[in-house]
């Protein structure tokens, strides 16, 4: 039994001593590449063919529920159709107005409490973790959740706001004109802490001889903030407002889960409709296009993003 | 003793047509999502396209 297990062992020793032959043979570039190689094929088969794919259906009339009808090349005239169509440009307002809002509550609050939690007062970290809690959560479940907190007759918001405006019973996400500002505060509370995090870090970066020397030169609490807080955090921010602009350009699931694109299309956003149009509508082609509208502004702001990174390392 | 730059390597630095290609990509994201004008969103996303494409040509000219 002993002896088998030692020839057992003594043939591997072999074959690895035979592999480490071959492989001496071979140069460093191409051991390079044999690592690389099920990566790239892996990025090709689920990346860039699909992405070649979508933009090849971008100009024909195929319909994914009708495989058999016959594809048709038509040119431009799904993106003509989308760029001359009021309803796609009121979806992108709707976008903008949900991207431009969550973008300033999340930078005044999310500063705010970065401000707060850099004093380092007692049980500061105990509150940073509690902030923290929210970003987290699951946007399925922070959708499903705030769904209750928002019934007019038994959600606690609709309760709160009474008891301190006396508006009645609420209905935000029925109403027309409450149901964008129900999705803008769910993103708000769910994403603040993020941007606390990333200006915590700029805060924490900042050298304190500088608000010493600022001291010394007799500076107030308004110009200390003006000229070594702000500029120093301003880098930290302007990421984090891409990042988070990016992402909530792309808002889908939260959305849905909330107020999934109502009332009647109040909160359809550009990635809503774009799933509306693939999946319920199945206009593949048309929607593909949609999808590569939405991917060129997307890789377009990720360039800018990936320049403002570039300049925060540096 | 420096060599002098030659004019195309003068005018084709990367700093400055990064700069503008950004400020094309930020103009077509503004015209696509202003509530203002049919046209200018027609026009969008050709702006961002064109942005776009610059940017990624102009990020492999020489610092």
């Amino acid at each position: 039994m002993a002896g088998s297990t030692r020839s057992a062992t003594n043939r591997a020793a072999a074959a690895a001593t035979r592999f480490s032959a071959k492989l001496r043979g071979v140069s460093d570039a191409s051991i390079a590449w044999i690592f690389i190689a099920p990566t790239i094929l892996l990025l090709l088969a689920i990346n860039i063919f699909p992405l070649l794919w979508t933009i090849y259906l971008s100009f024909t009339n195929f319909r994914a529920n009708q495989p058999g009808r016959p594809v048709r090349w038509i040119g431009t005239r799904n993106y003509e159709r989308l760029l001359g169509s009021e309803d796609i440009w009121g979806y992108l307002q709707a976008t903008a107005h949900f991207v431009i809002w969550t973008m300033i509550l999340q930078i005044a609050l999310g500063f705010g409490l970065a401000l707060l939690i850099n004093r380092n007062f007692r049980g500061a970290s105990f509150w940073t973790t509690i902030i923290l809690i929210p970003m987290m959560l699951s946007p399925a479940v922070v959708g499903t959740f705030w769904t209750y907190i928002y019934q007019p007759q038994t959600g606690i918001f609709s309760y709160i706001i009474d008891f301190f405006a006396g508006t009645g019973a609420l209905d935000m996400i029925g109403s027309v004109t409450l149901a964008p500002w129900s999705i803008i505060i769910v993103d708000t509370w769910m994403w603040t802490p993020y941007i606390m995090l990333l200006c915590l870090a700029g805060l924490r970066s900042i050298p304190d001889y500088l608000y010493e020397a600022a001291e010394i030169d007799r500076a107030n609490a308004l110009q200390k903030f003006w000229y070594i807080t702000l500029p120093r955090v301003l880098p930290f921010l302007m990421l984090a407002v891409l990042f988070r602009g990016i992402e909530n350009f792309k808002m889908f699931d939260l959305v849905v889960e909330l107020t999934s694109g109502g009332p009647g299309s109040t909160t359809e956003l550009a990635s809503i409709n774009l799933k509306r149009e693939a999946f319920e509508k199945w206009r593949t082609g048309y929607s593909s296009a949609f999808a590569i509208i939405l991917f060129v502004t997307i890789f377009g702001l990720g360039n800018i993003y990936v320049k403002v990174l570039n300049k925060v390392k540096s | 003793m420096k060599r002098k730059k030659s004019a195309a390597a003068r005018l084709f630095r990367r700093g400055p047509w990064e700069n503008l290609a950004t400020a094309v990509i930020a103009a077509g994201v503004f015209m696509l999502m202003q509530p203002f004008s049919l046209w200018a969103f027609g026009w969008s996303f050709s702006v961002i396209l064109v942005g776009t494409v610059g940017f990624v040509i102009v990020s492999h000219f020489p610092k």
